[in-house]
């Protein structure tokens, strides 16, 4: 299997996902094009795209070959994003930022105590004071008043 | 002639008062800083001080967020020079011989002739903006649906043509972007689309949320558990004055690089990576030395760099002259410049010339304050690389979040940012790349709508986009370019991007 099958196939699927969903919509017609007329016009390239890539693929690099040795921190700090999805309104900007760079220094670079709080609660704080204080950016506090 | 420099005069006595003046030099540092740190584009840049710029008169706003515009571009180079890491894409090219060059114990003049080229491009660049956005702004009037429509399509098509990989894989990724466009209220008929009961959805998807998770999010997701501990090398200033044959080969690479990234930058397209790609490519091939190239080529550095700063105010003609945006950025600021009430389009530079002429002279200010910021501070700003890559990751991901979260306050503009980095760290695994998906979603609204406004005016007749002149000729562009670029894959010859520059990066990357 190579690369771009599988990514081939990928496009092929999504594009029969937004055709499919494009059905609970009006279509319109050739000469009076409804809202789901591009949708579908561009589902069908995405599938011609899909099913190119799939055919022509056969000598692209092998799927195996393809490095994945930085997955964890990548993991990581994805996680760390959706975390700060859920908390930052919830929790407020600075904790939430305070957390953050905490796990992702300390936890995930394993640095000192020293060097993840201070950065931690620099960051945070410092950029808060910057955006919020001084230029005025809206930014939400939580309910411990952080 | 006599009224373009009146116009200038206005301009200057604009750009010169001390408000404007301060936001051109904030504008210009913060440009510069955000074009170091890789990971954090002009974008996520402009992004961060949007919010703080809805404060500021609209002049001062624009000047502001285009100071970070061309500031990155200038800023960019630094780092692909001395670390051979790209503090944004436009600068992947000069990574290949600036580095070259700062190994053979020339990264002074290498650095050198990355700011004059870039600041005799900008400044180049700007006198044609100036003389012909005007003109094209009242040609522009006569433009209707089809002609706009005819517009975007060559656009996405020159983008698709000219990106470095594969053509199918790029219009699948052109194509993708105009579906996420798709997401949310239909002007047309006030169907609510693809937005599964989530409000902030039937506004549609932002742009800044998308770019900086693909460009922005994904880097740092590619790179953090990479072993990157590459030395940061500081030169000194009296190290910085190139030779006198240095400056010799320089010279028309700057030249042709000022034309090429300005022509490149008119069509909507990310046009200030495109150019730089374009101009090593041309250089390669007209030097005479062609093996010199990727072995330290001072015209590797000169013409890229001049290119894709050339290239940022070719991005504007089309922004201010007919309200086109022409990548992320001018589409972002477009949308700044809609918070302070002005409609980019032809009748701008009529009914605002102190704006338009204020905008220009500020960039003829902000060239030389990059210029005089660039050379004796470039040992300051390098200090921000001396942090170590594992505790600036971090920082930089809150930047991220910062800039998305500030721009709309919207919680759902950071769970698309997440989702976007995620998919845009997948597509460059598998080899895709990332820009067209941005330019479609920019493109999206306006293509629709403009195709779908076009049928209404015929009533039906697809024959509206041949039998209008100006649309034809677009179309017949953009077909052109469709063919050139399926006739090598269909004749099983390499393109002519293998042949050319690209050979030289797969070389220095094997």
């Amino acid at each position: 299997m190579t690369t771009d099958r599988v990514s081939g196939s990928v496009l092929v699927l999504f594009a029969l996902a937004v055709m499919w969903e494009s059905r609970l919509l009006p279509l319109g017609t050739f000469r009076q094009p409804g809202p789901a007329y591009i949708p579908v016009l561009l589902g069908i390239l995405l599938l011609v795209f899909g099913v190119s890539l799939v055919l022509t693929g056969g000598r692209a690099p092998r799927l195996s070959s393809v490095s994945w040795t930085e997955w964890r921190h990548a993991l990581a700090i994805l996680g760390t994003s959706m975390f700060s999805v859920i908390a930052i309104e919830r929790l407020g900007y600075r904790l939430t930022v305070l957390l953050v760079l905490g796990f992702l220094v300390k936890v995930v670079e394993r640095r000192g105590w020293a060097l993840s709080l201070a950065l931690a609660f620099g960051l945070s704080y410092g950029s808060f004071f910057l955006f919020y204080t001084i230029l005025r950016v809206p930014l939400p506090q939580g309910p411990f008043g952080f | 002639m006599t009224e373009t420099l009146h116009n200038l005069y206005l301009g200057f006595s604009v750009a010169l008062s001390p408000g404007v003046l301060l936001y051109a030099f904030i504008g210009c540092v913060i440009g510069t800083l955000v074009g170091v740190l890789p990971g954090v584009g002009p974008l996520a840049g402009i992004s961060l001080l949007l919010p703080v710029s809805f404060g500021l008169d609209a002049t001062s706003a624009i000047v502001l967020l285009a100071g970070i515009y061309y500031g990155a571009m200038y800023g960019g180079s630094t780092t692909s020079i001395l670390m051979r890491i790209p503090g944004e894409a436009a600068s992947v090219m000069t990574c290949i011989d600036g580095y070259a060059m700062t190994r053979k114990g020339r990264a002074g003049p290498a650095l050198a002739i990355a700011a004059v080229g870039s600041y005799v491009a900008g400044t180049l660049s700007i006198v044609a903006l100036m003389f012909l956005a005007p003109p094209l702004a009242s040609f522009a009037l006569r433009f209707g649906p089809p002609e706009y429509f005819a517009l975007l399509l060559l656009g996405l098509l020159v983008l698709a043509y000219m990106s470095g990989g594969s053509m199918l894989k790029s219009l699948a990724m052109a194509a993708l972007g105009l579906f996420l466009g798709m997401i949310g209220i239909d002007p047309m008929t006030g169907f609510l689309r693809f937005s599964y009961g989530v409000i902030e959805l039937g506004d549609g998807i932002g742009i800044v949320p998308v770019a900086v998770g693909l460009f922005g999010l994904s880097e740092i997701l590619l790179t953090a558990g990479q072993p990157t501990a590459s030395e940061v090398v500081r030169p000194r200033l009296r190290e910085l004055l190139p030779s006198r044959a240095e400056w010799r080969d320089s010279f028309w690479p700057i030249g042709r690089g000022t034309v090429l990234g300005f022509l490149v930058g008119i069509i909507p397209g990310s046009a200030h990576i495109i150019s730089s790609f374009v101009s090593y490519a041309v250089e390669r091939r007209l030097s005479k030395h062609s093996e010199r190239f990727g072995q330290g080529a001072i015209e590797g550095v000169a013409g890229p760099e001049s290119a894709n700063n050339s290239a940022t105010s070719g991005a504007f003609v089309p922004m201010l002259a007919l309200g086109v945006p022409s990548g992320p950025i001018p589409a972002v600021m477009i949308a700044a410049m809609m918070v302070h009430g002005i409609a980019p389009g032809p009748l701008l530079i009529a009914h605002q010339p102190e704006l338009f002429w204020g905008f220009i002279a500020s960039m003829y200010v902000g060239n030389l304050v990059l210029l005089i910021l660039n050379l004796p501070l470039i040992g300051i700003f390098i200090n921000v690389l001396r942090i170590p890559y594992p505790l600036l990751y971090p920082a930089i991901l809150i930047f991220c979040v910062l800039g998305v979260y500030a721009v709309n306050g919207s919680v759902v503009d950071l769970g698309i940012m997440t989702a976007m980095g995620a998919l845009g760290y997948m597509l460059r695994k598998f080899d895709f790349e990332t820009a067209p998906v941005v330019l479609g979603l920019v493109l999206a609204p306006m293509m629709e709508m403009s195709f779908r406004q076009s049928l209404s005016m015929s009533s039906g007749s697809y024959g509206i986009f041949v039998n209008r002149p100006i649309a034809l000729a677009m179309l017949i562009v953009g077909l052109a370019l469709l063919l050139l670029g399926v006739v090598p894959f269909v004749m099983k010859r390499a393109a002519w991007r293998q042949r050319l520059g690209f050979s030289a990066q797969e070389k220095e990357s094997a």
